[in-house]
């Protein structure tokens, strides 16, 4: 070694990039990337299979029916049915662990005493999860976009286009929160499953409460925000309000006279969008916030 | 600018528990430093809280002059550190870890593929560059972990235990890296006296979280190793029993055993002969001898140091 210096500083931008890059190469060969793939051509299969043999209403719409009223309801029950739980998956195997995996393998001692703040660490490592969860809904669009075509040919909704931007904004927002949940926790494992048990169970269950039983709307939780995935692929989008009394639903037998009514709020896309970007911008903070405390003890 | 590694009252707890307390050492200049204590002292700790793995409680930890706590980046800027044993990702090749890494260490990109060549040769892990790291045993993963040191000529070297977890002949390969490293301030803790004796020339000690001293080896050993030492003379034949005892009734010798064949282990003490008087004396026997080597004066001293504070 001579004594030429070469200790050229070098800037964040390119040492996010650099984590970015070998993060994502990391991904890329490890086999989480392929179980996730598995999954959505899983799903997809199913949903061909389903779709071709069957012939479902709900998918091929029924007969007589305009033909852009049919399509929706192809992409809606297809798309729409799944997408969340691919974008939950994605954001949990590729963000659930980012952070706490650094201390549980051991791997930050190789990464984090070196001349990098540990917030470029973080953001690199973000992106290199958004590209790869990107991938693996890009593939799934695209795998329901050749199936649409098949049976609609020419015909791309544009709800279908919004919808696919709308899932990637909810991935966004998803992992932002699932890296908070990463930095939050010491075990990859437990990170993964609370973040998986609170993005499929935990925040549908308040939105629920939250909307029929106590009457709020659920503004504060992000799988509400998210429902403009699925709004957006109705005919008509539904209403931000509807109130249905109970008594009426199950056909006039309230003879009591009490009433149950029950309410179902949908986020308008301004609105959803709103939640999504500020779960996006809040869940980064936090997360960045706990990674720089977090000790490698 | 003379590379520099100072704590000033630099202080942990875990808990109410104090790790590090009120830690004052300033280290300055081109030498090796090693950094001893019994287990659990807090060389670790204070190791971490000088490359940001853990923050300080209070105090601080200054490297070339600029706060690790306040400004990592900046601090560690010509640094390089290996801090106990670190995992790579497991689907990387050791030459695509240390491309990260000079990367980030801002190694210019013509001199990349060099620099890793020399430092994978080095630990001897050549014939390893491709294959990934998740499959390395302990030793392979600590060796790709010393390479990583030897990537961006760094003017501080900060080593926890880099010896772990190597084969006898990984550690005196580490120890030749150490020796070799030549114009850097090094800093490397270590349970391995012979290896601090032989790689280092200045010693911090701690216990329970205190700097017990801080000096040259020949000074410390000269204070607390009581007054005695241990040579190894080493001899081109084979000794025989009379050159033994010729030895043994040498003034100031306490004792002579005998190590192999060739080489004999004389324990003196220090108040009656000198460590050079007793090197002519042997030489005047003319018995072959060929090798003098201090031994166990920093060994001594450490068990002195250590068992006072206990
Ligand atoms: N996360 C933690 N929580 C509580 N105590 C801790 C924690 N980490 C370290 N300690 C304590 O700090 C003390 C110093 O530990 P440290 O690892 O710095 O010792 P060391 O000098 O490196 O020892 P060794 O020679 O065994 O490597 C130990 O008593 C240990 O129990
Ligand atoms: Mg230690």
């Amino acid at each position: 070694m001579s004594g030429s210096q070469t200790k050229a500083r070098v800037g964040t931008l390119a040492q996010i990039g650099t984590i970015t890059r070998y993060n994502f190469l990391n991904y890329f060969r490890a086999r989480r990337f392929y179980v996730m793939l598995a999954i959505i051509l899983l799903i997809s299969l199913l949903l061909t299979v389903v779709v071709g043999y069957y012939r479902p209403v709900s998918f091929l719409g029924l007969p007589g029916e305009p033909v852009s009223t049919a399509v929706l309801g192809f992409y809606g029950a297809g798309w729409g049915g799944f997408v969340s739980l691919v974008v939950i998956l994605s954001a949990a195997f590729f963000g659930g662990d980012a952070i706490s995996g650094e201390f549980q393998n051991r791997t930050g001692y190789f990464l984090v005493p070196n001349p990098i703040r540990r917030s470029a660490i973080y953001v690199g490592k973000w992106l290199a999860a958004l590209v790869a969860s990107t991938i693996i809904l890009a593939i799934f669009a695209a795998i329901t976009l050749a199936n649409g075509l098949y049976y609609f040919p020419g015909n791309v909704p544009w709800q279908f286009e919004q919808s696919f931007v709308f899932a990637w904004v909810y991935l966004v927002a998803a992992l932002s929160l699932t890296f908070a949940f990463s930095s939050l926790f010491k075990s990859s494992s437990i990170s993964i499953l609370m973040s998986v048990i609170l993005l499929l169970f935990v925040f549908s269950v308040v939105d629920t409460v939250s909307s029929a039983v106590v009457g709020i709307e659920p503004w504060f939780s992000i799988t509400y925000g998210a429902g403009i995935i699925t709004s957006i692929l109705m005919v008509q989008y539904p209403p931000h309000l509807q109130t249905q009394s109970l008594g009426s639903a199950l056909g006039g037998a309230n003879r009591t006279g009490a009433r149950f009514e029950i309410t179902t709020y949908n986020a308008t896309v301004p609105e959803g969008l709103e939640i999504l970007v500020v779960y996006f911008i809040v869940m980064a903070v936090i997360g960045l916030w706990l990674f720089e405390r977090k000790e490698f003890t | 600018m003379t590379p520099s590694i100072e704590a000033v009252q630099l202080t942990k707890n875990f808990g109410s528990f104090p790790t590090v307390s009120g830690l004052n050492l300033k280290i300055q200049g081109t030498k090796c430093v090693g950094f001893l204590g019994p287990n659990g002292a807090g060389k670790t700790t204070t190791m971490k809280m000088f490359t940001g793995l853990i923050g300080t409680s209070s105090g601080s930890a200054l490297i070339n002059g600029v706060d690790v706590e306040k400004d990592k980046k900046a601090a560690l800027a010509s640094c390089a550190t290996l801090i106990e044993t670190p995992e790579i990702y497991a689907s990387l090749t050791p030459k695509e870890a240390l491309g990260m890494l000079c990367e980030i260490r801002g190694v210019p990109r013509s001199e990349r593929n060099k620099r890793i060549d020399e430092a994978l040769g080095r630990v001897k892990m050549t014939e390893w560059e491709k294959k990934k790291v998740g499959s390395f045993s302990k030793g392979m993963k600590q060796r790709v972990n010393v390479a990583s040191t030897l990537l961006s000529d760094p003017e501080i070297i900060i080593l926890d235990e880099p010896s772990t977890g190597l084969d006898p002949r990984g550690m005196s390969e580490v120890r030749d890296i150490v020796r070799s490293l030549g114009d850097r301030l090094v800093f490397m803790s270590s349970h391995l006296l012979a290896e601090v004796t032989e790689v280092c020339q200045e010693v911090a000690m701690i216990d329970h979280g205190k700097l017990l001293v801080y000096d040259s080896i020949e000074n410390v050993t000269s204070k607390f190793a009581g007054g005695g030492g241990t040579v190894e003379v080493g001899f081109a034949r084979e000794v025989d029993d009379q050159v033994r005892a010729k030895i043994s009734r040498m003034p100031g010798v306490k004792s002579v055993a005998k190590s192999n064949d060739r080489h004999l282990s004389v324990s003196f003490d220090s108040k009656v002969v000198s460590l050079d008087g007793l090197f002519e004396s042997i030489a005047g026997l003319k018995a072959g001898a060929v090798s003098f080597e201090q031994g166990k004066g920093l060994e001594d001293a450490y068990l002195s140091l250590i068992k006072e504070t206990l």
